[in-house]
């Protein structure tokens, strides 16, 4: 859990223990915090922690691995109507949540694995290129999968899907405790995601940390050197795809049941860009920046939408830049600055190894026996 | 002397040139075998048939009695044989540390589950493989620069880094490709010692290099390739006196007795 130290960095240098606990608390009072500015602002939150899984899974695939993947968002987008298929009227299947979402993170793994085999010889450009016609081709399946049969009801998409049931409790009521208290379902949301977004966090940091981890760190710095010391790029390569998309198909699933409601439109170009955007960000390769980088990131836009017309109607009294206008506008210039100052992002990766208490502490252990 | 590898009229051609003509040499377990020749001659399209980088037209080679794979680097790697490059090729952004452990990928064994459920025989391993690194960073003389990021470490340095990584892969068979380019006189002296306890520890050497001076001092034999043939093979002395390889170095190729 270090990782999570590097959040905050001017704190987590000196005091690591300090900042994981301020960030484990931040983390838990995020949504009381939230609510203080209305109930909108707990549903982003919601929304930042399945920008915080999709970030840490394509992270998996771009950051360790160094595959370039613009179509990342299609394992979302397949995540997302597996859920839908069987946990909706369309079908009418109702499947529970704990059998529908490891199905939908299996199937994500799969289309991973599809997506990998044909891409295995393309490096960047090219492998940006074909990713990105993948992410197109699911998206349009999505659309038109409604004729002759309809499968996926095309650009309607698919209404009503069930909520999260856990042990009989849905938890997409409210909660009443006593009279006058009420818990908003969007609060056990977050809960429920944040634990997500941990067991994520704990399962890639393991990855990471791991001889899978730097032979995609190896594949990443040198593919012919990691051949040379006998990696198999081939099976790392899949393993980095399918088990990326694994998070995204759950994060699929999560979105699924939280929004009752997918279309294809949630999944087109522009999100897997968005997501990739967080994490180039928040700096990629590294988990924290990465959070750090798809929260500050999801809650830009939103700050916007409900700072800039206000304060241009204050200002000039009519709304001149549309807030939508303004977002692409002030994340491209963020882009820019970034590319700038810190190209590698808010909080760069960094090796493990390279921090001097545990090289110093373990060679000092050696020279001592 | 028992063989170690026996390649057998390996050819290799690239279009209209043949860039290995029935290359045959055998190198024998513990020695240090030197591979040289003029720029062209074919020393690293070898060295890419060997290690599986390349597909050989014809021929083959036997590597500890049974065949190598070709076009497979991976499993060459497990046959036993590593190789250095003569650009040096480390994984850039991870530290000297970072680097040997990545090498002891072959010869580890935890999958992805055991890794994810943090499985004790996984921390025990990941625990082995960071000591054996920590050894191999101090067996090349490195090792107060394990936390370095390998592109930060000096050229000399870089070498012996590339050395330790091929190390952890824990060959039989150790090819460095021209590991004495672009070093001074000093580390060139510091290499050859390093090489002599490499080899001294059991790992037979194969070496290609084009400072004569240390293959003569190092190798007990060598070979020496033209045009992609192989022109002489010997122990250094008969070796240095072979015309054939004085017409290559001097010019004058064709007829040996042109050059003299």
């Amino acid at each position: 859990m270090n990782e999570l130290a590097l959040a905050i960095p001017w704190l987590g240098k000196r005091h690591p223990a300090a900042a994981r606990w301020v960030v484990v608390a931040l983390a838990l009072v995020a949504p009381l915090i939230a609510i203080l500015f209305g109930k909108t602002w707990v549903r982003i939150l919601d929304f930042a922690m399945l920008y915080v899984m999709l970030a840490i899974g394509l992270n998996l695939v771009v950051g360790f691995a160094g595959l370039l993947d613009l179509g990342y968002i299609a394992f979302y987008a397949v995540g997302a109507y597996t859920f839908a298929f069987l946990a909706s009227p369309h079908f009418d299947i109702h499947l529970p949540f704990w059998i529908v979402l490891p199905l939908g993170a299996g199937f994500a793994a799969l289309a991973g694995i599809i997506l990998g085999l044909p891409t295995l010889r393309l490096r960047g450009d090219y492998l940006a290129i074909v990713t990105l016609g993948f992410g197109e081709i699911v998206r349009i399946f999505m659309n038109n999968l409604n004729h002759p049969v309809n499968i996926t009801n095309g650009p309607q998409g698919i209404n009503m899907i069930d909520p999260l049931v856990v042990f009989g409790w849905d938890i997409s009521r409210p909660v009443k405790i006593g009279e006058d208290i009420t818990i908003n379902s969007l609060f056990l949301y977050y809960y429920v995601f944040l634990a997500f977004v941990v067991l994520s966090v704990i399962l890639v940091q393991r990855l990471q940390i791991s001889r899978v981890g730097r032979a995609w760190a190896a594949i990443r710095d040198d593919e012919l050197a990691a051949k040379a010391i006998g990696i198999n790029t081939r099976n790392m390569k899949l393993l980095a795809f399918s088990l990326g998309a694994t998070f995204g198909g759950v994060a699929g699933g999560l979105f699924a049941a939280f929004q009752g409601f997918v279309s294809p439109e949630s999944f087109s170009l522009m999100e897997s860009i968005a997501v990739l955007t967080m994490i180039v960000f928040g700096g990629m390769g590294n988990l924290a920046g990465v959070i750090v980088g798809a929260l500050a990131l999801t809650a830009l836009p939103e700050v916007l939408r409900h700072v800039a017309v206000p304060v241009q109607q204050a200002v000039f009294d009519r709304v001149i830049l549309d807030p939508e206008v303004l977002r692409m506008l002030l994340l491209s210039l963020a882009m820019i600055l970034m590319m700038l100052l810190r190209p590698s992002g808010m909080i760069p990766a960094y090796s493990r190894y390279s921090r001097p208490e545990l090289v110093v502490g373990k060679a000092a252990g050696e020279g001592a026996k | 002397m028992i063989t170690l590898l026996d390649a057998r009229n390996v050819t290799k051609r690239f279009g209209g040139l043949t860039a290995l003509s029935d290359v045959s040499l055998t190198i024998r377990k513990g020695e240090v075998y030197g591979l040289i020749g003029p720029n062209g001659a074919g020393k690293t399209t070898f060295f890419n048939v060997l290690t599986g980088a390349y597909v050989p037209d014809g021929g083959e080679l036997v590597f500890n009695g049974t065949e190598l794979p070709s076009g497979k680097p991976d499993q060459v790697v497990a046959a036993g044989i590593a190789r250095t490059f003569q650009n040096i090729r480390l994984f850039r952004d991870m530290t000297a540390l970072e680097n040997v452990m990545a090498g002891h990928h072959i010869r580890s064994r935890a999958n992805p589950l055991s890794i994810l459920l943090q499985t004790r025989q996984a921390k025990e391993e990941e625990r082995l493989i960071t000591e054996r690194a920590f050894e191999l960073l101090r067996y090349v003389g490195i090792e107060r620069f394990a936390d370095t990021v390998s592109k930060n470490l000096s050229y000399g340095d870089q070498r012996r880094l590339e050395i330790a990584r091929a190390l952890a892969t824990e060959p039989q068979l150790l090819a460095l490709d021209e590991p004495a380019a672009g070093m001074n006189a000093t580390e060139t002296a510091r290499l050859r010692e390093l090489v002599q306890t490499i080899r001294h520890d059991g790992v037979t050497v194969l070496l290609i290099e084009h400072d004569v001076k240390l293959v003569m001092g190092l190798c007990d034999r060598l070979a020496v390739l033209d045009f992609g043939r192989k022109i002489a093979e010997d122990v250094p002395a008969v070796v240095q006196k072979n015309e054939a390889v004085i017409a290559a170095y001097l010019g004058g190729h064709g007829t040996a007795g042109a050059a003299a």
